[in-house]
């Protein structure tokens, strides 16, 4: 099936100003991805955990709860908006747009389908991890300015885990560029005949893990945890700045779920269907992952999050360094899917010894 | 170079999802170690106590529901048992039966909200909750059968409850007898095994035996640290030595094992409930009382083993329609007495999880 009334290239490349076009087509179509992929994802998130929930969901709004999301807004957006009497205004107001901008950022360099990119730039994977490092700050942002003493608890716990699983999610990546010798993202997507998970499985544990750290999702939500912090860093915000922040928490999700696919299962490759469909069906069995994970799973304080990074996230990130450089070195032609057994083999057989001594939360680390 | 540092002061509640009702703690931190508790309440107080004065005895009985509103008719049983003993009415022995039904009914339903909650508290996002009210929905429908109340029920009266049984109730019962086991193997599978929800739990709180004794601690706080008093069987009332059942008892005292616990204690209060249907005679559910009861004048005190603990009702009478002096000895406020003790040195999200597991009620803290 041929794709290619999606793509760009189908602008004549003597066109004047083909850059720009492409620049604006792109950032368009990119904008409207992820707005619209937030709200089937907020639909998707909200019936999914109802039915681990034996909830039923939302399912009033149109047909089948469909159009909840737009309700929400629509209220959101007609809030009040309240700034505390003593936030720091400036920061207050900056922050969301800190928060947001760098998610969106980050879909500049993934490929929706072949070709279907904004900018292939050859150092995407480090690009990637600048970037998304600077939502943190937003949060960060948000959570001290309000002058509200659950957000500066919040926003605390948010660097710490930026830093601590950062480095991890560093290590696991390195090991993908190692064996798809580039650092663009077409380039690791193009060499994933196998996909990553299966080649590089740790690393795949590992990122998924500090992914879901990062993007703030159970059981790593320290940073909004409901019972303890009533709402963490958007405590304070209300109206369009909370919108602004809850299609934050969103994007992180889609982007996050984009990013497991992109490295981890293939992007947009796959058989007989066009690219974009095979990228939203892995972007969605991402999500369905992640939801699975939040509706089932407790909190970790944050000592133990620390601890989980440290001793266990990291040492295995090295681990799976150290197996691709092992192989890099001695069998570089080694990635046929004989070789895909032995991989999970070694990845179970890590992951079960280390674990025997990493229980989180039999000692604790100071903070 | 040292830094100067200040006590950072968090106000966790009155308002707040955790405080399960209207409870403020005052909590001195240093980063997310507990310096300092000051337990501050009273937010839910209505002077209940007084009400009780200006009352007729039969007027009282709705009262006494709404000291701790999620186990009613456990409320009910000691004043009613204090107005039996200065009136010198007769319990006839089917209505000492329903009692003990509906009361082993009600004691599961405190249980699974109590657990439910501390789940949330941990973060599992409402679902242990959702499955808990599941069960506890069950419960109350049966409860609703008998009394047509689904949560302040006024079921007992002096000389018995107020209503029989009906024919379709024993069957619903029976079914109902049949599948709780299996509800409560599904919780163990789902919950007790969970490495997140050990680390969470064990070790974390720690109540002394020694220390629950001196602080007048009772119920499952008091039997999760090893010390056996229930006073079903310690000083048995109304008809509960007739039953075989075993009372759990932890070992370390730490929320672990009071979670442990109330997951048994539904257990052995279905034992009691299916040997309290068998042994059930027949008869009448109530001895006639006069309209305008007046006991003479004197004093008694009555406990019961409520799901929070010892419950007592101190009684005393001056031969008029209206009781003197009406004093409960509410165990949810009496075990909160440990709650300093337990939380200096703890990280601000175990003190949530502590605080939950003592399992307090408001109206009976506040009354």
């Amino acid at each position: 099936m041929s794709t290619a009334f999606l793509l760009p290239a189908t602008i004549a490349p003597d066109w004047p100003g083909n850059f720009w076009w492409h620049l604006l087509i792109m950032t368009v179509l990119l904008i409207a991805v992820l707005m619209i992929s937030v709200i089937m994802f907020i639909w998707l998130e909200r019936r999914v955990i109802a039915r681990f929930q034996a909830r039923v969901g939302p399912n009033r709004a149109g047909p089948f709860g469909l159009l909840q999301s737009f309700a929400d807004v629509i209220k959101i957006l007609t809030k009040e908006d309240i700034i505390p009497a003593l936030a720091d205004k400036p920061l207050f107001w900056i922050a969301p747009a800190m928060a947001f901008v760098p998610v969106l950022m980050i879909l500049a360099v993934i490929p929706l389908s072949d070709g279907l990119q904004l900018a292939d730039i050859n150092v995407g994977v480090v690009y990637i991890s600048a970037v998304s490092a600077i939502t943190a700050i937003g949060i960060f942002m948000s959570g001290m300015s309000s002058n509200n003493k659950y957000s500066l608890i919040g926003a605390m716990r948010e660097i710490a885990q930026l830093i601590s699983f950062e480095i991890p999610m560093l290590l696991a990546l390195a090991g993908l560029v190692m064996a798809s010798s580039s650092m663009s993202i077409s380039g690791v997507i193009g060499a994933q005949t196998i996909p990553f998970a299966l080649t590089q499985p740790l690393a795949f544990v590992v990122f998924v893990i500090a992914l879901l750290a990062e993007i703030n999702r159970t059981p790593f939500d320290l940073v909004e945890a409901d019972s303890e912090l009533t709402a963490g860093f958007n405590t304070e915000y209300s109206g369009m700045k909370f919108a602004v922040l809850y299609l934050t928490e969103y994007s992180e999700a889609v982007v996050g779920s984009i990013l497991i696919s992109t490295f981890f299962l293939g992007g947009w490759r796959g058989p007989f269907l066009p690219g974009i469909i095979w990228l939203v069906i892995k972007m969605l069995a991402s999500f369905f992952v992640i939801l699975w994970i939040r509706s089932t799973i407790p909190r970790f304080r944050i000592d133990q999050s620390m601890k989980l990074a440290w001793k266990t996230l990291l040492p295995l990130a090295m681990f799976n360094l150290f197996i691709m450089a092992v192989k890099t070195v001695f069998a570089p032609g080694l990635t046929n899917w004989v070789a895909v057994p032995v991989y999970l083999a070694i990845t179970a057989v890590i992951i079960i010894y280390w674990a025997r001594f990493m229980r989180p939360g039999r000692q604790s680390v100071g903070i | 170079m040292t830094l100067a540092t200040e006590p950072f002061i968090l106000n966790i509640g009155p308002l707040h999802p955790s405080t399960h009702g209207v409870f403020r703690m005052r909590v001195v931190l240093d980063g997310e170690i507990i310096q300092d508790v000051e337990p501050v309440f009273g937010y839910l107080h209505r002077g209940v106590e007084k009400l009780f004065e200006q009352r007729t005895y039969k007027q009282n009985i709705p009262l006494s529901d709404r000291l701790d509103y999620v186990s009613a008719i456990n409320n009910n049983w000691p004043y009613v048992m204090a107005v039996e003993q200065l009136a010198n009415i007769s319990v006839p022995q089917r209505a000492e039966y329903l009692r003990v039904i509906m009361a082993e009914l009600q004691r599961i339903a405190s249980h699974l909200l109590a657990v439910g909650s501390v789940m949330n508290d941990m973060g599992i996002f409402f679902t242990a909750f959702m499955y808990m009210f599941r069960e506890r929905e069950k419960i109350v429908d049966l409860l609703e059968m008998v009394t047509g109340q689904r949560l302040l029920y006024n079921y007992m009266r002096f000389g018995g409850v107020s209503q029989d049984i009906p024919t379709e109730f024993l069957p619903a019962l029976d079914r109902f007898l049949k599948v709780m086991p299996g509800y409560l193997d599904e919780y163990d599978t789902m919950l007790a095994g969970n490495e997140i929800l050990l680390s969470r739990t064990k070790g974390i709180g720690v109540l002394k035996a020694e220390t629950a004794i001196n602080n007048s601690a009772s119920g499952p706080l008091l039997r999760g640290s090893g010390v056996n008093w229930d006073l079903r069987k310690s000083a048995p009332y109304s008809v509960y030595d007739k039953f075989e059942f075993d009372v759990p008892l932890g070992t370390a005292g730490d929320c672990y094992d009071r979670y442990i616990i109330r997951m048994a204690e539904m257990r052995q209060s279905l034992r009691i409930i299916k040997q309290a249907v068998e042994q059930m005679p027949a008869g009448k559910e109530k001895t006639p009382t006069p309209l305008r009861l007046r006991p003479h004048a004197g004093e008694t005190y009555t406990q019961v083993e409520s799901p929070r603990g010892m419950l007592g009702c101190y009684l005393v009478s001056d031969g008029t329609e209206k009781p003197y002096r009406c004093h409960f000895r509410a165990p949810a406020f009496i075990n909160l007495t440990v709650l300093k003790e337990l939380l200096i040195g703890q990280k601000l999200a175990d003190a949530i999880i502590i605080f939950g597991s003592i399992d307090i009620s408001m109206g009976e803290v506040d009354r």
